[in-house]
């Protein structure tokens, strides 16, 4: 029989931090609308605004306890409370690094930043999904505003290169992201034929009456083949290999900002989905008894693939943007580690915490490395070769010491947030028995050190250089890698800071 | 190992004191200007140099030479790393024995003298940033003193991977022709050493359920399953079982070998050494790296960072690993003897003096490796002196072609000759610096070598012919040593400067020389005072090794060193 669900039963109250921002992002496209023209630059700040409301927001309806709310849809816990602090932190350098971008590059409209907040507010509905419908809504919620974004820079008609890069970014995006949204939906059916149900803790208990029965059913292989679509869906959104084809192109293409924050955001939402699909859902489905969750080989050969082809394809590269992306597609390799090694039981909270810490580390570092070769674009889009990195640590040396400590936190050197990822993300995997994978990640990091230190090369080693004073590094672009750089410092230095946040998060 | 005193410990202890030193340093620096205060750089840095050291010469004083456990401990709960559902510490845990100490006052008597030799260097006309140079001689110091104090696994590691940063852009920026090579090649290599370490540091955390290595050992001693004598530690369910077909002793030991846990662990922290030492065959790195960083670099990398390869072996390998250390002791002490030898013979056919000093070091860190797996104390305690000659010597080494260089920028030892014709007190000081590193009674090196001789005959578990090569080894050092000094101070002065003002010895120069001749002169004729302090340490570390012991280490051991040659 069907209740009617009374107000109170929605408890809103928890998932007010992403609803805010849904909220804020309307007025602001109003607003925005009614601002004239030479008061057109408060739209950021009032963008910025609603991030801090929706961080407030946040701070008061982060707890440790599993509270559900909109008819048990969502889920407010410490894990989405942690996640939702990387977005919102994520969200606000990449306005601070778009500002004065877009005014150089002639693409400053109002919407964009209603785009930013929307995209935002998806990934945080995304990580607070307690519910395979809330996953495909909050998926797109977030992807959509992404496409455009992606082609923001066709606006400008005057740089006909640019333009038509950002176009093909853009069009390349949509329609491999959609055709990967299909993917998602279908394996969410079969799922559902599957479990009779589409929320995520109830799939979770007719896993184990499925895998118990002794009758000859089909279901296990419904679940099988549901669980690998939804790898393939959620797999696109994080860019793991075989699913990566898509990022050097609409890395390179998409206006840079936008680089940044979808380098991010898409994949702490994608990343979260992941865990609360795979882990929190389909944590007890093995084929045979007493084994490990039956993804957890196929995941652990996709990290191998993503570890392996991301690092090494990123040797190859001598442009910065394709050079972070295909280090983008390396990380999210040393992320799906982390999921790999959920797969075994008792581990599965503390690789999620590792998965979280890594994420926050990642966040503050690329977004720090994005900023940094925005300050050395030109107007016209070029200038982002490693040759232009030439020179910088005479022509800038604040910038060329945080894209140093950036590059070393990306590598996983000591005293860098990046180091205390790969820890306990290589402490998660090493518990869960998966010495080969964590083996295979560290010499991959070695392998990563060679990219990643020739940035260093360029900028500090070659003294003759005279580099070029970097153009785009204005105020507000300082401001971004400031505390990019002091989040991957303390990150790294004080690092029982990350292991205590993470420590209430809970995800089975 | 006493293990009361090393937990109930609070309070800041000296040992903290002397590692933050530097620390402190490098954040006095960052106030200071890079382009108008160069001299106060210079002197802030060298004044927390020479307080560390005065640091370090307070825990001397305060050791107690007696107990061989760790003193002057503290240790405070940092941060909780989750396994599985229950979390584990990672303190900060900091303590020296006897051989830590040893190696602490090295570091902090090594780095006043590489800051002395980089005294209106010319690197400095050249590339400039000063303060940068000495913010990274500060951090380097701090990490190197970190990696021989710190007894946390993971603590150890991030100290230990710190060290490259710095090194890395000594070399780099203020090195020679082809230093970016050198720099890149010194990075990857060692950290694609370490990094695997860190794989072998979480596994043993995970079994150990602590990454306190004092802990570990402890465990790892007191490990016993009465059902199953053969089980250790590391792997409970013996490797050593019988095969098929009548067992033999040799495929029992292989077994062992490439198969058990303990093995793969052993290596994981052996190859992380075995690159920083470098052993043979893994030492390629180590003459492009010297060869072309500045000469304050090549005496720290020389000094210093070898030896915490050296150190590492001791202190966690020989510790945490017992049986793997019996097992795979003569193979890797092998793989010494021949870095002495082949050390000693590439040696020879260099032209480039700064190359054949780089080489000596391969040759001469082998007596050190091959001290180490000797496993009884004559052996461990001189290669832990001989470690300490090695930084003295051959830092003194690298500083004399350092001098020559900034004179007549050339390292060809064709383009020298002559020079104790034109600098008379030069070369007397750097016949006796020479003269260490070959091993003359009476000075440091024959005492280090000696004992580690003694030592490796006296073994248990070597062959009398890793000492017959090794003493070759000893004499070839002559050899090369003998044709450097030759080529270089004697015959003819044929290349003279034309500013002769430069063939005098500024006072830098000359105090750095003559601390480290006092050194190798007090070492050579009183090294009681030295053994003394290493001599409970030693024992504690090889005690469990004497073949009394053997019993509780189970058949396997017994079995290999019956198979020793």
């Amino acid at each position: 029989m069907f209740v009617e669900p009374t107000f109170a039963d929605l408890n809103l109250g928890v998932t007010l931090p992403a609803v805010w921002l849904l909220v804020a992002a309307c007025i602001l496209l109003m607003v925005d609308l009614f601002l004239p023209d030479e008061r057109k630059s408060l739209t950021p700040y009032l963008a910025m605004g609603s991030l801090v409301i929706s961080f407030i927001l946040n701070l008061f309806t982060y707890n440790p306890e599993q509270t559900t709310a909109l008819n048990e849809m969502f889920k407010a816990d410490a894990f989405t409370g942690f996640l939702n602090i990387v977005l919102l932190i994520a969200a606000f350098i990449s306005i601070l690094l778009s500002t004065d971008y877009l005014k150089r590059t002639k693409i400053n409209k109002g919407e964009y930043y209603v785009l930013l907040l929307l995209s935002t507010a998806g990934a945080m509905f995304m990580v607070g999904a307690n519910d395979l419908i809330i996953v495909f809504i909050a998926l797109e919620l977030l992807s959509i505003p992404l496409y455009i974004l992606a082609a923001f820079r066709s606006l400008n008609k005057e740089q006909v290169d640019m333009a038509s890069k950002s176009e093909e970014s853009g069009m390349k995006y949509f329609i491999l992201g959609a055709f990967s949204s299909a993917f998602l939906v279908y394996g969410s059916a079969l799922v559902y034929g599957a479990t009779g149900t589409t929320n995520i803790p109830a799939i979770f208990e007719s896993v184990s009456v499925i895998i118990s029965t002794t009758e000859p059913t089909s279901s296990p292989f419904f679940l099988l083949a549901g669980a690998g679509l939804l790898l393939v869906g959620l797999g696109f959104k994080v860019a793991v290999v075989p699913f990566h084809m898509w990022t050097p192109d609409v890395y390179e293409g998409a206006p840079t900002p936008v680089t940044a924050f979808m380098s991010v955001v898409a994949k702490v939402g994608g990343f979260a989905s992941l865990l609360r699909v795979m882990v929190t859902g389909l944590a007890t489905f093995t084929l045979v008894d007493g084994d490990p969750a039956a993804w957890q080989t196929t995941i652990t050969i996709v990290a191998i693939a993503t570890l392996i082809l991301g690092n090494f394809v990123a040797i190859a590269q001598r442009n910065i943007k394709r050079l972070l992306a295909y280090s983008s597609i390396a990380h999210a390799g040393y992320i799906i580690m982390a999921v790999a090694a959920a797969g075994t039981a008792g581990v599965e909270n503390s690789a999620t915490q590792g998965a979280l810490v890594y994420l926050l580390a990642y966040m503050f570092t690329n977004l720090g490395a994005f900023a940094v070769a925005m300050a050395i674009e030109k107007d016209d889009g070029t200038g982002v070769d490693l040759d232009d990195l030439k020179g910088l640590a005479k022509s800038n040396p604040m910038l060329a010491m945080a894209m140093a400590v950036f590059m070393l936190s990306l590598t996983g050197i000591p005293l860098t947030a990046g180091f205390v990822g790969k820890l306990l993300i290589f402490q998660a995997t090493v518990n869960a028995g998966l010495i080969g994978l964590a083996v295979i990640g560290v010499l991959t990091s070695v392998v990563s050190a060679f990219y990643y230190v020739r940035v260093i090369v360029n900028m500090y080693l070659d003294v003759d250089a005279e580099g070029d004073p970097a153009a785009g590094a204005t105020p507000y672009l300082q401001w971004a890698v400031n505390v990019s750089l002091a989040g991957t410092m303390i990150l790294g230095i004080i690092f029982p800071l990350a292991t205590n946040l993470v420590s209430m998060v809970q995800i089975v | 190992m006493d293990l009361t005193t090393a937990v109930d410990v609070s309070g800041l202890s000296l040992t903290t004191i002397t590692l933050f030193i530097p620390l402190i340093g490098l954040f006095a620096l960052l106030f200071l200007n890079g382009e108008t205060q160069k001299e106060q750089i210079k002197w802030t840095a060298f004044g927390f140099s020479i307080a560390a050291f005065i640091a370090s010469i307070l825990m001397w004083v305060n050791f107690d030479a007696s107990d061989g456990g760790l003193q002057m401990v503290q240790r405070n709960d940092w941060a909780n790393i989750a396994v599985g559902d229950s979390t584990i510490n990672i303190s900060y845990y900091v303590g020296v024995d006897g051989i830590s100490l040893l190696l602490v006052l090295l570091t902090t008597f090594i780095m006043p003298i590489a800051m002395l030799s980089s005294f209106n260097s010319q690197i400095f006309e050249e590339r400039g940033r000063e303060k940068l140079y000495y913010i990274f001689m500060m951090l380097l110091e701090f990490a190197m003193l970190g990696v021989f104090v710190v007894h946390d696994l993971i603590i150890f590691y991030v100290f230990w991977e710190v060290t490259l940063v710095p090194m890395y852009f000594l070399i780099g920026i203020w090195g020679a022709e082809q230093r970016i090579y050198a720099a890149v090649k010194f990075f990857l290599y060692t950290m694609a050493g370490s990094i695997l370490m860190l794989i072998a540091i979480l596994y043993v955390g995970n079994t150990a359920g602590t990454f306190a290595a004092p802990e570990v050992t402890a465990m790892v001693q007191e490990y016993s399953d009465a059902e199953n004598p053969d089980a250790t530690f590391w792997d409970r369910e013996p490797v050593v079982a019988e095969t098929a077909e009548g067992e033999e002793v040799s495929e029992e030991e292989a077994g062992f070998l490439f198969t058990s846990v303990e093995s793969f662990l052993f290596l994981g922290f052996l190859v992380a050494f075995a690159i920083k030492v470098p052993i043979w065959p893994f030492h390629s790195w180590l003459p492009d790296a010297h060869v072309q960083a500045p000469t304050a670099g090549s005496i720290i990398l020389a000094g210093v960072l070898l030896k915490m390869g050296t150190y590492g072996i001791v202190r966690f390998n020989l510790t945490l690993f017992p049986e793997a250390s019996v097992a795979w002791g003569p193979t890797i002490a092998a793989l010494g003897v021949i870095g002495i030898l082949y050390g000693a013979w590439v040696s020879y056919a260099q032209d480039n003096v700064k190359k054949l000093v780089a080489y000596s070091s391969v040759s001469h860190l082998g007596f050190v490796v091959l001290g180490i797996f000797a496993l009884n104390a004559q052996g461990v305690q001189g290669a832990t002196l001989q470690m300490v000659n090695h930084g003295l010597s051959t830092g003194g080494l690298f500083l004399i072609v350092g001098i020559l260089y900034e004179r007549w920028h050339t390292k060809e030892m064709a383009d020298y000759g002559g020079i104790w014709k034109v600098m008379p007190a030069f070369g007397a000081i750097s016949l006796i610096i020479t003269l260490s590193s070959m091993g003359l009674p009476g000075l440091n090196g024959f005492v280090g070598e000696f004992t580690i001789l003694l030592g490796s005959l006296g073994s248990d578990y070597l062959g009398f012919f890793f000492t017959l090569f090794a003493t070759i080894g000893v004499i070839l050092a002559a050899v090369y040593l003998l044709k450097m000094f030759q080529h270089v101070f004697m015959g003819e002065h044929n290349n003279p400067l034309s500013n002769t003002e430069k063939y005098k010895v500024q006072w830098y120069e000359m105090t750095a020389l003559v601390l480290l001749v006092l050194v190798i002169i007090w070492i050579g004729v009183q090294p009681g005072t030295f053994f003394n302090m290493l001599d409970q340490s030693a024992n504690n570390i090889v005690a469990q090794y004497s073949l009394e012991a053997q019993e509780v280490l189970g058949e396997l051991a017994q079995k290999v060193v019956m198979l020793g040659p």
